[in-house]
């Protein structure tokens, strides 16, 4: 089988595996929030892998953009405007426009001083979240109602939910993917690689890094807009630092290759804290040596375990 | 009475300083010389707490609890780099933060385990209870003082030792240039394993040391590590001398932000919003002040590595 189409089998059977779960026993209450949530956090976890496996730059302030595109949704909400079609695309500009803002002064720098540029200003926004008072302050905010779609209370029902989470994952990962193979996906990947040639060549990896944060922004604010419904509730914990870090683990978790490592992550890491959590009440003390097991013995993250298993069969 | 005010709010923040700054030394050396990013240092700040705690309550004194805690995070510290860390000196930094990650899972876990999940209360050694007349009528606590002049005499310690003795050249060598220190023939594994050793009882001294003032509590160095990483960025990465400046200076601007700017704002706007904004941005004041810092100097203050 040719390596491109090997690459689509697993997200395709992924996908096909979500939009069937409903119908294999999985359709109870706990379990649809479950997997809404993972999907939610896979596309957040997919835009931050845009700028570190895409791009090459690691941020720690991600769940910042994630937050803003939730607080979106609250002060539309406070003002009554609950129709999706502009709450969502408020939320994905929103966050955008941070992105870009903060990107254009981050983007100076690369490496160790990136992370922590992108930490200070996630840190701004989370403590500018808990200072807004009339959005409730650090105890958060509770929405009226979930959002309406085109006047209809679609996503209120929980298989409408579960489709409207699985159609925007299933359209981001595919934009991802378009992305990366087009010109400019080439440009963002070659300056991964090597920026000083990028540049001989005569590119300025500037432009293209700063226009893929953006696009990381909106999709992490999209992932807000469906978090903030999920939820009902907004709190400034959404935009902590510890959020950025659990979705910087995600993503190195299903490993940087392909986009695809991000969303397995965030599924494989909520499902595994699920399961271990019905097990013990002290399942970290499982979890953690598990995730050092998986560095120490999964190079590839969770994608490259196929490759590994059969690379280990034909020495082995 | 607002000189006072600033007076007390100025030591606390150099004492809030001081420990930042032994938490902070173990982590720049680690990141310079070993070039391992270590989010499992902040749990060996809690280590200490908790080993310091329970090893006074058990021999009944605070001073032997805190002598015996020394080496006790050492052998965690040295068990720690023999087990996981050893095996994370090849890979990328990616690799290493999700390993760290799930060392801190299951040591702050293991503490719940333990010692359960409300806060342990030390109480002040009895040799240092009490306060001292600054000036008239502004009494200080003994202990925080005494936390000032422990931690700036280790301060001291840690220079002689970088400066002026062999292993300290090593280390310096290490942090200036790694592949080069290897390839004049010095045992790096053994320099890490030293190194490693060392932040880690740094660390778990400042946890031991800060126990009485702190509440001793699962995932009390989460909060510790993230400001100990703007620390050695801020100082520059490898430079215990970056470090200990950044260190006070990250301590002062938290603790003078956080308690004077709610006062300053009400000058421009009404009590219950200046509460409101001075209280949010006397927070934000130290991430403001990195991201200042590292977009004019993106290698920090003091860069310990060269080229």
């Amino acid at each position: 089988m040719p390596a491109s189409r090997r690459a689509a089998t697993l997200p395709l059977l992924l996908f096909a595996l979500l939009a069937a779960a409903p119908f294999l026993g999985l359709g109870e209450g706990w379990m649809m929030t479950l997997l809404a949530r993972g999907m939610i956090l896979g596309l957040a976890a997919l835009s931050l892998w845009l700028v570190v496996g895409g791009a090459g730059l690691v941020s720690l302030g991600h769940a910042a953009m994630l937050g803003i595109g939730a607080y979106a949704v609250v002060a539309l909400d406070e003002a009554r405007i609950t129709e999706a079609l502009v709450v969502a695309p408020a939320a994905i500009g929103a966050a955008a426009l941070f992105a870009l803002l903060t990107g254009a002064v981050a983007l100076r720098t690369a490496g160790v001083p990136f992370i922590m540029i992108t930490l200070a200003f996630g840190q701004m926004a989370f403590f500018t979240a808990a200072s807004l008072a009339f959005y409730g302050g650090d105890d958060g905010y509770t929405l009226y109602a979930r959002s309406t779609l085109a006047g209809g209370r679609w996503l209120e029902n929980r298989l409408g939910f579960h489709y409207l989470c699985l159609a925007l994952l299933a359209g981001a990962f595919l934009f991802c993917h378009l992305l990366l193979a087009s010109r400019f996906g080439r440009v963002l990947r070659a300056a991964r690689e090597n920026p000083l040639r990028v540049q001989a060549v005569g590119f300025s990896p500037y432009p293209y890094r700063l226009l893929a944060y953006g696009i990381a922004g909106g999709m992490a604010g999209l992932a807000g807009f469906l978090l903030a419904n999920a939820t009902e509730f907004v709190a400034p914990s959404f935009l902590a630092w510890q959020r950025s870090g659990e979705l910087l683990f995600m993503v190195i978790l299903g490993g940087l290759g392909s986009p695809f490592g991000a969303v397995l992550g965030a599924l494989a890491l909520l499902l595994l804290e699920e399961g271990l959590g019905h097990l013990t009440p002290h399942w970290r003390l499982l979890l953690g040596p598990l995730l050092v097991l998986a560095v120490l013995f999964l190079r590839g993250g969770l994608v490259g375990l196929p490759a590994q298993l059969a690379g280990t069969r034909r020495h082995g | 009475m607002t000189a006072q005010l600033l007076l007390v709010q100025a030591l606390n923040g150099l004492q809030f300083g001081i420990l930042l700054f032994l938490v902070a030394a173990g982590l720049t050396l680690v990141f310079g010389v070993m070039d391992v990013i270590n989010l499992a240092h902040g749990v060996q700040y809690m280590l200490g707490a908790y080993l310091g705690a329970s090893l006074a309550a058990a021999t009944g004194s605070f001073w032997l609890g805190l002598l015996l805690a020394l080496p006790a995070t050492l052998a965690c510290g040295l068990l720690l780099e023999l087990l996981v860390f050893r095996h994370l000196y090849d890979r990328d930094h990616l690799a290493q933060v999700l390993a760290t990650f799930g060392v801190i899972l299951t040591l702050n876990e293991a503490v719940t385990l333990l010692w359960g999940s409300a806060p342990l209360q030390v109480a002040t050694p009895a040799l240092l209870e009490g306060g001292v007349t600054l000036m008239p009528g502004l009494q200080y606590p003994l202990y925080r003082l005494a936390i000032l002049a422990a931690g700036l005499a280790t301060a001291g310690l840690l220079w002689l030792l970088v400066e002026h003795t062999r292993a300290g050249a090593l280390l310096r060598a290490g942090a200036s240039n790694r592949p080069m220190l290897a390839a004049l023939g010095v045992d790096t594994g053994r320099l890490f394993l030293l190194v490693f050793g060392l932040g880690a009882m740094l660390a778990g001294f400042a946890g031991a040391m800060a126990a009485p003032i702190l509440s001793v509590e699962p995932g009390m160095g989460d909060s510790v590590l993230i400001l100990a990483f703007v620390v050695i960025v801020i100082g520059g990465i490898g430079s215990v001398r970056g470090a200990f400046l950044a260190a006070l200076l990250v301590g002062l601007v938290e603790v003078l932000g956080r308690s004077l700017l709610p006062d300053l704002m009400r000058l421009v706007l009404a009590p219950s919003p200046a509460r409101q904004a001075g209280a949010s941005i006397g927070s934000m004041l130290v991430y403001i002040a990195m991201a200042l810092i590292l977009a004019v100097r993106p290698r920090g203050l003091f860069p310990a590595r060269a080229g």
